[in-house]
């Protein structure tokens, strides 16, 4: 374990503010799952994929198939990555548009198998369900492993300390991350390393292909 | 020395190696476009006239290779190019004429070796073929075929025609069309030897593989991909190129995609060509022209710029035998198509020549001709398979008596 690459957490976050409490939250989820990865003896770091910078770089990739060497590299941290911490805003009941367009162009079966950790924010409590209805379906077609925990944070929920508090009906915040955190991390640890699926390497001999088979 | 300059050129004229070594051509996808300066947009009958005087126009300035599409849904037009192949073939002289993709997948492949095989015979040899996949889904389902085949297809149907155009009787059974017994396609190729055969892809590799496996052309056709992804996509042909015996990586035989627009100066290239490029099909509205030519291989600008940018190609996919532009598109005057031809075939290409000459190992191929392929297989075969004498009946050749 030691003498191994360290464990890449991906970090996607589409905020669209500067700055943005859903970079917030996807940089605590992001610090959490490495905290909770040295607790397991596995050197791990995070990287950001930032997505409002590339945001125009994904529309033009949308619309001519054209990646940027800015969008490649987003893909390839993401693709390449050992866990993700995919973080949206919630807007109009769902993850934004931006969010949508990047995960639209990560190709077919890159994500399979991927551990993922999901959050979302907004402006209210009101949406918290979103993880689970917009999110979570999403990540089960491209057929990542999300973990159990979902991180929802509300604005207000910024302003609350750790630890359960009797009056309060949910774990707040930094109880959530810590146990969305774990979660990633008990999957990230154990899950059999591989390399990325090359897309240049074929699956299957020609002589397989012209038999059909 | 060289004495035999064209008049408008100001370049020395190629050399008779430089001539072969590689093959410079256009390449259409038959688009018809609204012209977004004037509003105007052409007929069909306007734009198949015109496809027919820009190939003609690329012949006559010294171009190698006119290639055209194959689409079967406005707003495209070439829908059967054999025949617009074989009518230029008829007014043209030394030029190749190619396809720019014929649709293996939803065509039958009897009816390629046959169309093709004939197209050979009036061209005189002047024809090739390059092989896709096509990029409308609702073609597979109009012409009975499943997109999720895609792959499946153009694999079965590909080994079929590589047997029709060299086997005379053929025994067949597959997945996608119906068995035949003691086929003979007719008429048999020209002189024994078969088009040559380019099987493009943008991003598939089994289509790689395909290529390699079969020792035919691979041509990336690039101008929507960055250099990145075209490399890795020659990289892999050519590996599989020496894998599969047919030589050494850099003797596997590639061809490229392009795309540019020139005037003397640069600043005016780009005037005149960005109300096309804002509003074209496929990047219109998209990228800005500077983004998309620093992505792609688009290259507006002046000649000098183009020469530059292309002779740097090979610097990334190694030395390479057949560079293709594409020209008339976007909804550009044909006036304006025919001088971009001009400053390609007098300007852009001779110095592109001499300079993808200079240092190109002699164990790298030529790109492929038919005389050269004939000469290579030995000399012209008469292969015409003879009926019986009661052919009428129906009697197969492959039961006459030897």
């Amino acid at each position: 374990m030691t003498t191994a690459a360290p464990h890449t957490i991906a970090v996607v976050s589409a905020g669209l503010r500067d700055p943005s409490s859903t970079r917030l939250l996807a940089d605590r989820l992001g610090e959490a799952a490495v905290r909770a990865l040295a607790e397991r003896g596995v050197v791990g770091h995070a990287v950001t994929v930032d997505l409002r910078p590339i945001a125009a770089d994904l529309t033009t990739m949308l619309l001519t198939g054209v990646p940027s060497a800015a969008v490649r590299e987003a893909l390839e941290t993401v693709t390449h990555a050992d866990g993700v911490v995919a973080v949206s805003p919630i807007f109009s009941g769902s993850y934004n548009g931006l969010f949508k367009t990047f995960f639209d162009v990560v190709d077919d079966g890159a994500l399979a198998g991927m551990p993922v950790l999901l959050g979302a924010t907004a402006g209210t409590a009101r949406h918290s369900l979103a993880v689970e209805h917009a999110l979570r379906p999403l990540f089960a077609y491209l057929g990542a492993f999300t973990v159990p925990t979902g991180v929802f944070a509300a604005t207000d929920d910024f302003g609350h300390s750790s630890g359960v508090r009797a009056d309060d009906d949910v774990a707040p915040l930094a109880d959530r991350v810590a146990r969305g955190a774990a979660e990633l991390a008990a999957l990230v640890a154990t899950r059999e390393r591989k390399p990325p699926a090359d897309p240049f390497a074929l699956t299957e001999s020609f002589e397989d292909l012209l038999r059909g088979t | 020395m060289d004495t035999t300059q064209p008049v408008q050129s100001a370049q020395p004229a190629p050399t008779a190696d430089e001539r072969r070594q590689m093959q410079f051509g256009i390449f259409s996808v038959s688009d018809i476009t609204r012209d977004p300066t004037t509003g105007r947009t052409p007929t069909e009958h306007d734009r198949i006239r015109a496809v027919v005087a820009i190939a003609k126009k690329a012949e006559e300035v010294g171009l190698d290779v006119f290639a055209l599409g194959e689409h079967h849904n406005p707003p495209f037009f070439s829908s059967s190019p054999t025949t617009t192949l074989a009518y230029i073939a008829a007014q043209t002289e030394r030029i190749l004429l190619s396809t720019a993709t014929t649709l293996i997948t939803t065509n039958d492949p009897v009816k390629i070796a046959e169309d093709y095989a004939m197209l050979q015979h009036l061209a005189d040899g002047r024809v090739d073929l390059m092989m896709g996949r096509g990029n409308t889904g609702p073609v597979y389902p109009w012409f009975g075929q499943d997109i999720r085949n895609g792959i499946a297809l153009a694999v079965e149907n590909y080994a079929l025609l590589h047997r029709l155009w060299r086997e005379d009787v053929v025994d067949w059974e597959g997945k996608f069309r119906t068995p035949l017994q003691s086929f003979t396609s007719t008429p048999r190729p020209l002189h024994g030897v078969p088009p040559f055969v380019w099987h493009g892809s943008i991003r598939s590799p089994q289509i790689a593989e395909q290529a390699a496996y079969y020792g035919d052309g691979f041509f990336h056709n690039n101008i929507f991909w960055n250099i990145e992804h075209t490399q890795q996509m020659v990289r892999l042909y050519r590996q599989r190129f020496e894998h599969y015996g047919h030589g050494s990586p850099d003797q596997a035989i590639v061809g490229l995609g392009g795309q540019v627009f020139m005037r003397p100066n640069s600043q005016d290239a780009v005037r005149e060509f960005r109300p096309y490029f804002d509003v074209a099909p496929v990047y219109g509205h998209g990228p800005s022209l500077e983004e998309f030519t620093a992505l792609t291989p688009l290259t507006v600008g002046s000649p000098q710029q183009v020469i530059d940018r292309y002779a740097a190609m090979r610097d990334h996919v190694g030395d390479y035998q057949r560079q293709l532009f594409l020209m008339d598109h976007a909804g550009l005057p044909l006036e304006t198509v025919l001088e971009q031809i001009e400053i390609l075939g007098t300007e852009v290409v001779p110095a592109l020549r001499r300079e993808l000459a200079a240092g190109r190992p002699a164990h790298v191929p030529d790109a492929p001709t038919h005389a050269a392929r004939v000469a290579a297989a030995g000399g012209p075969q008469d292969v015409t398979v003879y009926a019986d004498a009661d052919g009428v009946t129906g009697r197969s050749p492959a039961v006459q008596p030897a």
